[in-house]
């Protein structure tokens, strides 16, 4: 194995320092020319996004768990899996239950995941109800919205409902690109990478003020080659493919519908 | 190419082994042209091919020697005009690259660098001004690859067929397509070439042109047997003599 | 592929006479083009940024050896552990020895046209490891038994029609359905359990970043990101060419990656992998093994011409825009990499005794140079490899191969008539006279007019009717 590496690495150095090459200058300036005013960007990449049937909802600073919650049971979503350690995620939280309450009922929503032999007390956020095997409480109170559902232990443990029938995920983003129309994924330890990937539906958080006007000028300004995570993204979109006979459909593997939810400051 | 070269009063004239066998009207017509224009065109009767064939085979030692036998008929600055962009490119692009390491290097890139392709040259050196005295005629442009892709000659020719009054020029839907002749690929892969050539004559054909011009004899050979072959109403023309034929009336 | 040398003329014939065939890829070729165009229809911003795509990717090559140090550094500082394979062999032999290791019983794989080198698939079925193909085309593909017909759109070949026939035949309570939609959630259920259950996941590298350790995969579908998130252990395959610099180097490749080859301006997924699952994280592989293959790579680098091969970011756009590829398809190549890339990649890989005819399979139409958004010279390498088939002893494996004492007498009896004025004139003068008296049956001319007409000597040439007509000579 070693000796692959050693003779490869001999070999190309030998007949490279014997052929050397002098490669023209890397000139960025044709990708740096690439700006838009900023109140064109978030327009902008609206319309490339929507294009490849990426879905935008607007909310304010404020109110946006509301809203979510609300475009949720409006599509008839009943479960919605979220980071809960993370800030976006406490949000959601605290702002599920204060909107339009609806009185408790008797059964959960989402006792169709519950697995009957949990494992005891292993859900990290008491305060919210946790369908999931260790989850401690029925669901209740939910009203005609969603179940939350903590992302709050390994994917090993979580792969089955993560597969079947958790139907949402949320994540934030760590901005969008106006040139592709890409939102910017930055999964960390709080906010696994599965969250935008196999539930059928993918929500994003985008502030709407950190929006950048390529792929470049957010790598540099966010200085990420000083340190990269397991997994960084883009996502311009919901999965799609047109490997038969070129005919574009959506949702081939990873998500069917991708939903951008665009913070106003 | 925008800025106009001051303009020669004498050049040389490569004709090309294809136009000398089988095209040799279309030639003339080019050498014609270019006097009308107030030009001395001078053909050096030593001349025969640019190498191509055996440069494209792989046998480039023999390129070599054909190429060689080319270079000292075209001694001083004067412009050296090919009516072929195939011919051409090997000349302008390829010599540089035939000659590299050899004795002769120096003159062969002084050589390449005066060639040019004829429409490229009536257009950009000459600034031709045409009067069209013929018939109304549809005609379609094939562009042959090398013409476009190696001389960068694209719009000087419709900008030629253009500037006659009485020709209607309908471009093929996919012009910039080869039409399967490549030399020697249309004898090595016969069915490929054919089924290359038939996509050519349908696209011909859906323009309705009586005439289909082009500005390279391999291309010309290739199309216009296929045309005939097949019966089909339009035939092929090498742009040099359409444009004399058009000037002159007939 | 066994030893046999694969028949590129039969093969294209067997192709050209299937009209379903050459319709489907006339009409996907043509949307291909079409698609394309438009994302560079702003001619400065194409020439701009495919000049700083091509100095990216020279620049990588004329630090190689480095680069490829670095990025084993640094992958390794990541936790991603870095392989070495000179040969195909020995990386089947590494991939093997991480399955056996952990007891792999099913792999899922996304795209990777280094495995489809490799043969990875056949060598993992008979050592009784279930591997399946996710990329919806290559699932297409692996289902129907067959070879990717196209880099990018391995299933382009087949019709909905086809498609939905094979689904029928091959997934269990499959509607008969001619219906894009259906079939591609019909092939969601299946994989999705398969995503679930793999023991290891498969993927190939688009670039892979020596300053940063980072593996960038570039997908519409989202199959590449479960097979490198979802499945405890992730190998990534990679030829030794796709490292690049910088970070920084990434976007110019993946700006012109996507729009040169489906005319997209992005990929819907860029995916940037630094590594395994971190302690803390829930969810990633905890394992991610690069597997750096040369298989003749190095040999292609070594000759200063040969290198530009390397530039490649396998895009594809050269086969879209390859008037040959368009008429007979990918499988008339026989071999991983069909169309014009294939053409000159192939030969270099495999050697100019099987490979020598593909330099041949083309017209130096220059299509695809015209288009190659790294500036690949592709047949000014095809014209380097037409030599090497015929000169023993040159840079290329099984140089001379192609070498025949009658061909080379053709041509030295071509060039002793060009080289001579005298004897040029003598020799046109014969063929003009008597060339069209040659009956068609002779060879050339036979293969010449079987659709077209035999050429027509002029009976006078250019050099008597400009001497005639008192065109002077000096």
């Amino acid at each position: 194995m070693s000796d692959a590496r050693n003779s490869i690495l001999t070999k190309l150095r030998t007949t490279r320092d014997a052929h050397p090459l002098t490669p023209p200058a890397s000139d960025f300036a044709p990708i740096e020319a690439k700006v838009w005013p900023p109140e064109e960007r978030l327009p902008r990449i609206r319309r490339l996004m929507e294009a490849v049937h990426t879905e935008f909802i607007d909310a304010a600073e404020a109110d946006w768990p509301a809203v979510l919650r609300e475009f949720l049971a409006r599509e008839g979503v009943e479960s919605l899996l979220y980071a809960p350690e993370t800030e976006a995620g406490k949000r959601l939280v605290e702002g599920w239950g204060t909107v339009s309450p609806s009185p408790p009922r008797g059964e959960g929503r989402g006792e169709g995941e519950a697995s009957h032999d949990s494992p005891e007390g292993s859900a990290m956020y008491p305060p919210h109800p946790n369908p999931l095997p260790g989850g401690e409480r029925e669901f209740e109170g939910m009203g005609e919205g969603p179940t939350l559902i903590p992302y709050d232990r390994p994917l090993e443990d979580l792969k089955p409902q993560l597969f079947e029938s958790i139907e949402a995920g949320f994540t934030t983003t760590r901005g969008a690109i106006a040139e592709t129309g890409s939102l910017i994924l930055w999964p960390t330890a709080e906010e696994p990478r599965t969250l935008s990937l196999v539930p059928h539906i993918h929500i994003a958080l985008l502030r709407a003020d950190a929006l950048y006007d390529t792929f470049l000028q957010a790598m540099r300004e966010q200085r990420w080659a000083d340190g990269m995570p397991t997994n960084a993204l883009l996502v311009s979109g919901p999965s799609k493919t047109a490997d038969i006979e070129q005919t574009l459909a959506y949702g081939v593997h990873g998500p069917k519908r991708l939903v951008v939810l665009v913070v106003h400051p | 190419m925008d800025h106009q070269p001051p303009k020669p009063t004498r050049v040389y004239y490569f004709g090309t082994c294809l136009v000398d066998l089988f095209f040799p009207d279309a030639g003339m017509a080019g050498i014609e042209l270019l006097q009308s224009q107030g030009l001395t065109v001078v053909f050096p009767q030593g001349q025969s091919c640019c190498g191509q064939p055996a440069y494209n085979s792989g046998y480039r030692a023999d390129a070599l020697k054909v190429a060689r036998a080319q270079l000292d008929l075209f001694p001083g600055d004067d412009p050296i005009v090919v009516p072929s962009g195939s011919c051409a490119g090997m000349m302008k692009k390829h010599w540089p690259d035939l000659f590299r390491g050899e004795p002769d290097e120096a003159k062969a890139v002084q050589v390449a660098a005066r060639v040019w392709e004829l429409t490229q040259f009536l257009v950009h050196v000459l600034d031709v001004r045409l009067t069209d005295q013929g018939e109304p005629v549809r005609v379609t442009w094939h562009a042959s690859c090398h013409a476009q892709r190696e001389m960068g000659v694209v719009e000087e020719p419709k900008a030629l067929l253009r500037q006659l009054a009485n020709v209607e020029l309908v471009e093929l839907k996919r012009e910039k397509e080869c039409c399967g002749f490549g030399g020697t690929f249309a004898i090595r892969h016969p069915e490929i070439s054919a089924a290359m050539v038939g996509d050519k004559v349908a696209d011909i054909e859906g323009t309705g042109a009586a005439r289909v011009v082009s500005g390279d004899c391999g291309c010309l050979l290739n199309i216009t047997g296929a045309l005939e072959a097949g019966a089909k109403a339009a035939r092929g023309q090498h742009i040099a003599q359409f444009l004399k034929e058009r000037i002159h009336g007939r | 592929m066994d030893g046999n040398a694969p028949d590129f003329a039969a093969a294209s014939r067997a192709a050209l006479a299937d009209p379903q065939l050459r319709g489907n890829f006339r009409r996907a070729m043509d949307g291909l083009m079409s698609k394309r165009a438009a994302q560079f229809a702003d001619a400065g911003e194409w020439h701009a940024v495919r000049a700083l795509a091509a100095s990216v990717r020279l620049r990588a090559l004329s630090k190689l050896p480095e680069l490829l140090e670095k990025l084993e550094e640094n992958c390794t500082r990541n936790g991603i552990t870095v392989h070495w394979a000179a040969t195909t062999e020995e990386a089947n032999g590494i991939a093997l020895d991480i399955l056996h290791r952990v007891d792999a019983r099913l792999v899922v794989k996304g795209k990777s046209m280094v495995t489809e080198e490799m043969h990875l698939n056949a060598v993992l079925e008979k050592n009784g490891i279930e591997v399946l193909e996710s990329d919806l085309g290559e699932y297409i593909v692996q289902l129907d038994g067959t070879m990717p017909s196209h880099i990018i759109m391995p299933a382009i070949h087949l019709n909905t029609k086809q498609i939905a026939h094979l689904f029928k035949r091959k997934i269990k309570d499959a509607e008969s359905r001619e219906d894009a939609a259906y079939l591609t959630d019909l092939a969601r259920r299946v994989l999705r359990a398969k995503f679930q259950a793999a023991d290891v996941g498969m993927s190939g590298v688009n670039a892979a970043v020596a300053e940063t350790g980072t593996l960038c995969l570039i997908e519409n579908e989202g199959n590449g990101r479960m097979c490198t998130t979802v499945p405890p252990v992730h190998i990534a395959f990679m030829g030794l060419e796709k490292v690049v610099e910088k970070l920084e180097d990434v976007p110019p490749v993946i700006s012109l990656l996507p729009r040169s080859a489906t005319g997209q301006p992005i990929t819907t997924y860029v995916n940037m992998i630094s590594g395994p699952r971190k302690d803390g994280e829930k969810d990633g592989p905890r394992e991610v093994h690069l597997i750096i293959l040369d298989n003749g790579r190095s040999s292609i680098y070594a000759d200063p011409e040969l290198r530009d091969t390397l530039r490649c970011i396998r895009c594809g756009a050269c086969m879209n825009h390859c008037p040959v590829y368009t008429k007979v398809g990918g499988h008339a190549y026989e071999a991983p990499y069909p169309g014009p890339i294939g053409k000159i990649l192939v030969p270099q890989i495999e050697g100019l005794d099987k490979r020598g005819a593909m330099p041949h399979a083309c017209t130096m139409c220059n299509a695809c140079v015209e288009i190659c958004p790294v500036k690949i010279p592709i047949v000014e390498i095809m014209g380097r490899l037409r030599v090497e088939a015929v000169k023993p002893g040159g840079a290329v494996k099984d140089g001379g191969a192609k070498a025949s004492r009658a061909e080379a007498m053709v041509w030295s009896g071509w060039a002793a008539m060009n080289a001579s004025p005298t004897a040029y004139r003598v020799a046109t003068l014969a063929m003009s006279k008597l060339g069209n008296a040659a009956p068609s049956s002779l060879p050339m001319l036979k293969e010449w007019t079987n659709v077209r007409t035999k050429p027509r000597f002029a009976g006078r040439t250019l050099h008597d009717l400009a001497r005639a007509k008192g065109v002077p000579d000096v």
